[in-house]
C-alpha cells in the first residue's frame, strides 16, 4: 500500500446495503472517491441519495457491504481519534453542560480532567461562547447549539470533521455566519472537512470540491472544482452565481429532480425531489 | 440570576400552604368535633406525649419502607434496561407487564403472610413488589425515548457501550427512576398501613390501630401524624433529588 497522509480519505467501489424488514434497500453503489488530506469536499444532492450514509462510514459507524472504506490508508473498522462527526441534530447532551458538552469528547478519552477542561474552555472562545460553560444546551439559541458542536470537535483537535447538514435547522441570516465561522476555521486549521448539505449555496461556499450525488442508490454523478472557496467576498461575486448554477445543472442532470427558481447566488436554494 | 426572586416565591408558596392546610384541618377539627380528629394545637400536645412510645414504632416502618424502595428499585431499574433494549425480551414480557402492572399487589398479602410469616419479610416483599412494578414501567418508557443522536455521538467519539450508559442511559433514565419513587412513595406507605394494621405487632401501621381498639384516640392521632410525616419527609427526598437531576430541562 502506498504511503498516504493519515487524514485521507479513500472510497473504493463501496455499496451498501440496508436489510429492512421488509427487503434490502441499496444506499449507496459503486461509491468512488477521494478526499485528500486537508481538502474540504461538500456532498450535495437528493434526500434520501446516501449522503449521510456515506459520512457514517467515514466515521466507523457503518460497514459497507462491499468495497472499502480507507482513511489514512487503513480500512475503518471503528471509529477513529482524529475524526469528529457531527450527526444531523448536533447530538449533544441536554443533561451535560456546555462545557461538559464540549469536553466529552476528551473524556471519553480518558484525558485528565483538568486538561480536558482546559482544551474545552480554548475551544468554547474560538467559536464564542465563552462565559456560557454553565449553561445547559436548552438554554442556548439554535445557532449557539450549532457553535457547541463545532468546539467539540475543536477541542478534541479532530483532523476529520465530518458534518451532516450542520446548518439546516438554523435561520438564513444566521446561518451565513456560521458558514464564516467554519470556513474560517477551515482556512486557519487545514483539517479535512466532508460537508452533507441540501443547500447549493452553503455547498459552493465551503466546498473546495463539490461532489453531486444521485438518487438511491446513491453514487456521485459529478465533481465540481471550486478552487475560488476562500476567497474574500467570495458569496457576493460572479464566480459564486456561476458556480451554484453549475451545480444546479449538474443535479438537474443527475436525476429527474427539480429545483427550486432563483437567483444563481440564491442562497437558500434547495433541492427538492 | 433570578433565584432570588424565584426562591422568595416558592417560600411563600410553602408558607402559603402550610398555612393553609393548618386552617383547613382546624376548621375541620372544630367542626367534627370528634376526639377522633384533634386540633393542631392539641396536636401538639399528643405528639410529645407520645412521643417516647412512638419513635420505635416509627422506625421500624421507616426501615421497612426504606428497604423495599431499595429493592424494589434496585431490581427494577437493570431489568427494564434489558427489556428496553432487547426487542425479543421485550416483544415476549410487555404484555405480562401489561397484565400484571394494574393488578393491586397489596391483595397478595395474605399469601405472603403464609409463606413468610408475620415479622419484616413479608411487609418488605409486598412493598417491594408494588414499588418494582412502578420504577420497572417509568424506566422502561425513559430507555425507549433515549436520544439516538446522543448514542450516536458516543459511538463516533469512540466510546465503549460503557460510555453509553455513563453518559446517555443513565443521565437520561434516572430522573424517571426518582420520579417514580416520587409519586410511588404514597403508594408504598399505604401497602405499609395495611400489611403492619393486618399482622404482626409492630410499626406505625399497628400502634396506630391498637391505640384505636384501645379507644385511646389522641394515641392514634399521634401516630397517623407520624405516618404522614414518613411519606411527607421521603417524597421531599426525592422530589429534591430529581429536581437535580433535572435541572437541565428546566
Amino acid at each position: 500500500m502506498d504511503e498516504r497522509n493519515i487524514n485521507d480519505i479513500l472510497f473504493e467501489d463501496v455499496n451498501l446495503t440496508y436489510d429492512g424488514d421488509d427487503g434490502s434497500l441499496v444506499a449507496v453503489h459503486d461509491l468512488s472517491f477521494e478526499v485528500a488530506a486537508g481538502e474540504s469536499v461538500a456532498f450535495i444532492g437528493p434526500s434520501g441519495c446516501g449522503k449521510s450514509t456515506t459520512l457514517h462510514m467515514v466515521a466507523g459507524l457503518l460497514k459497507p457491504s462491499e468495497g472499502r472504506v480507507l482513511v489514512g490508508g487503513a480500512p475503518v473498522d471503528q471509529p477513529r481519534r482524529g475524526t469528529a462527526f457531527i450527526p444531523q441534530d448536533l447530538g449533544l447532551f441536554p443533561w451535560k453542560t456546555v462545557l461538559q458538552n464540549a469536553a466529552l469528547g476528551l473524556t471519553i478519552r480518558r484525558v485528565s480532567e483538568s486538561e480536558a477542561r482546559t482544551r474545552a474552555i480554548e475551544a468554547l472562545e474560538k467559536v464564542g461562547l465563552a462565559g456560557f460553560e454553565r449553561a445547559y444546551p436548552k438554554e442556548l439559541s439554535g445557532g449557539m447549539r450549532q457553535r457547541l458542536a463545532l468546539a467539540r470537535a475543536l477541542a478534541m483537535d479532530a483532523d476529520i470533521l465530518l458534518m451532516d447538514e450542520p446548518l439546516s435547522a438554523i435561520d438564513a441570516l444566521l446561518r451565513e455566519s456560521l458558514q464564516d465561522t467554519l470556513l474560517d476555521l477551515w482556512l486557519e486549521r487545514r483539517h479535512t472537512q466532508m460537508l452533507v448539505t441540501h443547500s447549493i449555496g452553503e455547498a459552493v461556499y465551503l466546498g473546495r470540491r463539490i461532489l453531486v450525488f444521485s438518487e438511491r442508490p446513491g453514487t456521485v454523478i459529478a465533481v465540481i472544482d471550486n478552487p475560488d472557496v476562500g476567497m474574500a467576498g467570495y458569496r457576493a461575486s460572479a464566480e459564486f452565481s456561476a458556480k451554484c448554477q453549475e451545480v444546479r445543472i449538474a443535479l438537474a442532470n443527475g436525476s429527474p429532480i427539480e429545483v427550486l427558481d432563483g437567483d444563481a447566488g440564491d442562497e437558500g436554494a434547495e433541492v427538492v425531489r | 440570576m433570578n433565584r432570588p426572586p424565584s426562591m422568595i416565591r416558592r417560600i411563600i408558596g410553602y408558607v402559603f400552604a402550610v398555612v393553609f392546610i393548618i386552617a383547613g384541618w382546624w376548621i375541620t377539627a372544630l367542626l367534627v368535633n370528634s376526639p377522633a380528629l384533634p386540633t393542631p394545637a392539641a396536636t401538639v400536645g399528643v405528639l410529645a406525649q407520645n412521643a417516647p412510645t412512638l419513635v420505635p414504632y416509627f422506625w421500624t416502618s421507616a426501615y421497612r419502607v426504606i428497604v423495599s424502595l431499595v429493592i424494589g428499585t434496585a431490581l427494577a431499574v437493570p431489568i427494564a434496561h434489558i427489556f428496553a433494549r432487547s426487542r425479543t425480551l421485550d416483544a415476549l414480557f410487555a404484555p405480562v407487564l401489561y397484565l400484571l402492572y394494574p393488578i393491586p399487589k397489596v391483595v397478595l398479602l395474605p399469601i405472603l403472610l403464609v409463606l413468610l410469616g408475620l415479622a419484616d419479610a413479608p411487609k418488605i416483599a409486598l412493598i417491594s413488589l408494588t414499588v418494582f412494578f412502578q420504577v420497572l414501567v417509568a424506566v422502561r418508557d425513559s430507555v425507549k425515548i433515549v436520544p439516538e443522536s446522543a448514542v450516536l455521538s458516543i459511538r463516533s467519539l469512540g466510546g465503549s457501550r460503557w460510555d453509553e450508559y455513563l453518559h446517555v442511559v443513565i443521565p437520561a433514565t434516572m430522573p424517571a427512576v426518582f420520579t417514580s419513587l416520587r409519586i410511588g412513595v404514597g403508594t408504598a406507605i399505604a401497602v405499609l398501613f395495611i400489611a403492619e394494621a393486618m399482622a404482626g405487632s409492630t410499626g406505625l401501621g399497628y400502634f396506630i390501630m391498637q391505640s384505636w381498639s384501645m379507644v385511646n384516640y389522641p394515641r392514634m392521632f399521634a401516630g397517623i401524624i407520624a405516618l404522614a410525616l414518613l411519606g411527607v419527609v421521603l417524597y421531599a427526598i426525592f422530589d429534591v433529588i430529581e429536581r437535580r437531576l433535572t435541572r437541565w430541562r428546566s
